[in-house]
């Protein structure tokens, strides 16, 4: 029998209400915090996260930061400011772009680009992608850049570049965090990360980057769940009804493209099936895949589970500390 | 030059291994037919770490369609793919 998108489907009143005791509880009792610093990127998780932070905890104890940097669409500010006024909390923005060039983050990455495309330069674009299903299953990234002219080209990635590309790139998401602290610490707040399940589940997030944080609110809900509860909850249409993206490199990138085998919505009934032993050939008629091809999605899934758990690990200690407990 | 046979090819990729993934461990190093995505020995940037190894120590290029598990998930495997492309 085939699996019905309804398995995602949740009672969101009564899940908002959940999720706000519980932020109420461990702010108070758990970090011993007057309130949540939310940054918001204009996406649907950040959004979402703030508008139940707004409802658990009211406007007055809510703040936002705006972090838009050099390769971030135009519309992220116009975006991330429409939550703000919706919700009607504080908020702040912080110009990163100086903060990250001089950590030389642009620099690094291009530098790194080059190995690659040695002519890269200003008016050049890029970002990097996934071959996706179509390709082998290693996970093999491709480097796409867009010429001053217009024309699009693409070359793997070898490791030494791709990885000083993502390691300059990181820079964006630990700079925001630095920031996020910063008013925590200057408000007396608890940091909210805005990871959803997928994110959470297959390790898409920079380790003390956006994967820092005191509580993460939403990182039980599958993503089609967040879209839904931030509809509930009276997120701007506008944000509601875009597509996920990294927002990251300067050439737009969804989030299937880079990381996910699959759009989200398929993605999110790939890893329920998964999570809840339900066998490929029940779930490839909904998401119109072969049986086959959900296979190598849960392959896909417990590989990425594999290759990213040291991003979620505590720091790992060698000797016995009794007295102190986490 | 006579062909390179799989046997060596072996050797040199499992002392990389355990020189550069096993600080020297060899009491480690994975079986040769044992799937490195299967025994999550080595993950898929460790795969692309032993590509480059052999690109370079073998003069040889692989090319974006032959980055499949057949010739690169196992110590075996990559060997007899190595020296089938070098021979």
């Amino acid at each position: 029998m085939a699996l019905s998108w309804d398995v995602l489907g949740l009672d969101y009143d009564a899940e908002a209400d959940r999720i706000g005791a519980e932020l109420r509880r461990v702010i108070a009792h758990e970090c011993k915090r007057r309130g949540l610093v939310v940054a918001l990127s204009g996406g649907i998780d950040s959004s979402c996260v703030a508008a139940l932070a707004t409802r658990a905890l009211g406007k007055a104890k809510v703040f936002g930061i705006h972090m838009p940097e050099r390769d971030s669409s135009a519309e992220t500010i116009k975006l991330s400011r429409s939550v703000s006024d919706t919700f009607g909390f504080d908020s702040v923005l912080e110009e990163i772009t100086p903060v990250l060039d001089g950590y030389g983050c642009y620099r690094r990455r291009d530098e790194a680009i080059r190995m690659v495309f040695p002519e890269f330069g200003p008016g050049w674009k890029s970002k990097i992608v996934l071959p996706g299903l179509a390709g082998g299953e290693l996970n093999v990234y491709y480097l796409v850049v867009q010429k001053p002219d217009g024309t699009i080209e693409k070359q793997r990635l070898p490791l030494p570049a791709y990885l000083q590309i993502v390691a300059a790139t990181n820079f964006k998401q630990r700079t925001r965090k630095t920031f996020e602290y910063y008013h925590a610490d200057r408000l007396h707040y608890a940091v909210s990360g805005t990871p959803n399940r997928l994110e959470y589940d297959q390790g898409f997030f920079v380790k003390g980057g956006d994967g820092l944080a005191d509580v993460k609110p939403i990182a039980h809900l599958y993503k089609t769940q967040v879209y839904a509860m931030a509809r509930h909850l009276g997120v701007p249409v506008d944000i509601c009804n875009r597509a996920p993206t990294t927002d990251t490199y300067s050439l737009a990138q969804g989030q299937d493209e880079f990381y996910f085998a699959l759009p989200y919505r398929e993605m999110d009934l790939c890893l329920w099936g998964k999570n809840h032993g339900v066998a490929p050939a029940e779930v490839a008629p909904t998401v119109g895949l072969t049986a086959d091809q959900v296979e190598r999605v849960y392959r896909d899934i417990d590989q990425k589970r594999a290759t990213t758990r040291y991003l979620g690990l505590a720091p790992q200690l060698v000797g016995a500390i009794p007295e102190i407990k986490h | 030059m006579s062909a390179l046979d799989a046997a060596t090819v072996e050797r040199a990729v499992t002392t990389f291994i355990v020189d550069n993934f096993l600080f020297g461990n060899a009491a480690d190093a994975p079986a040769r037919d044992a799937s490195f995505m299967e025994t999550g020995l080595i993950d898929s940037t460790g795969v692309l770490e032993l590509v480059a190894f052999v690109e370079s120590t073998y003069s040889i290029k692989v090319g974006d369609d032959e980055l499949v598990p057949e010739n690169l998930d196992s110590v075996a495997n990559l060997a007899a793919f190595v020296a089938k492309k070098a021979g």
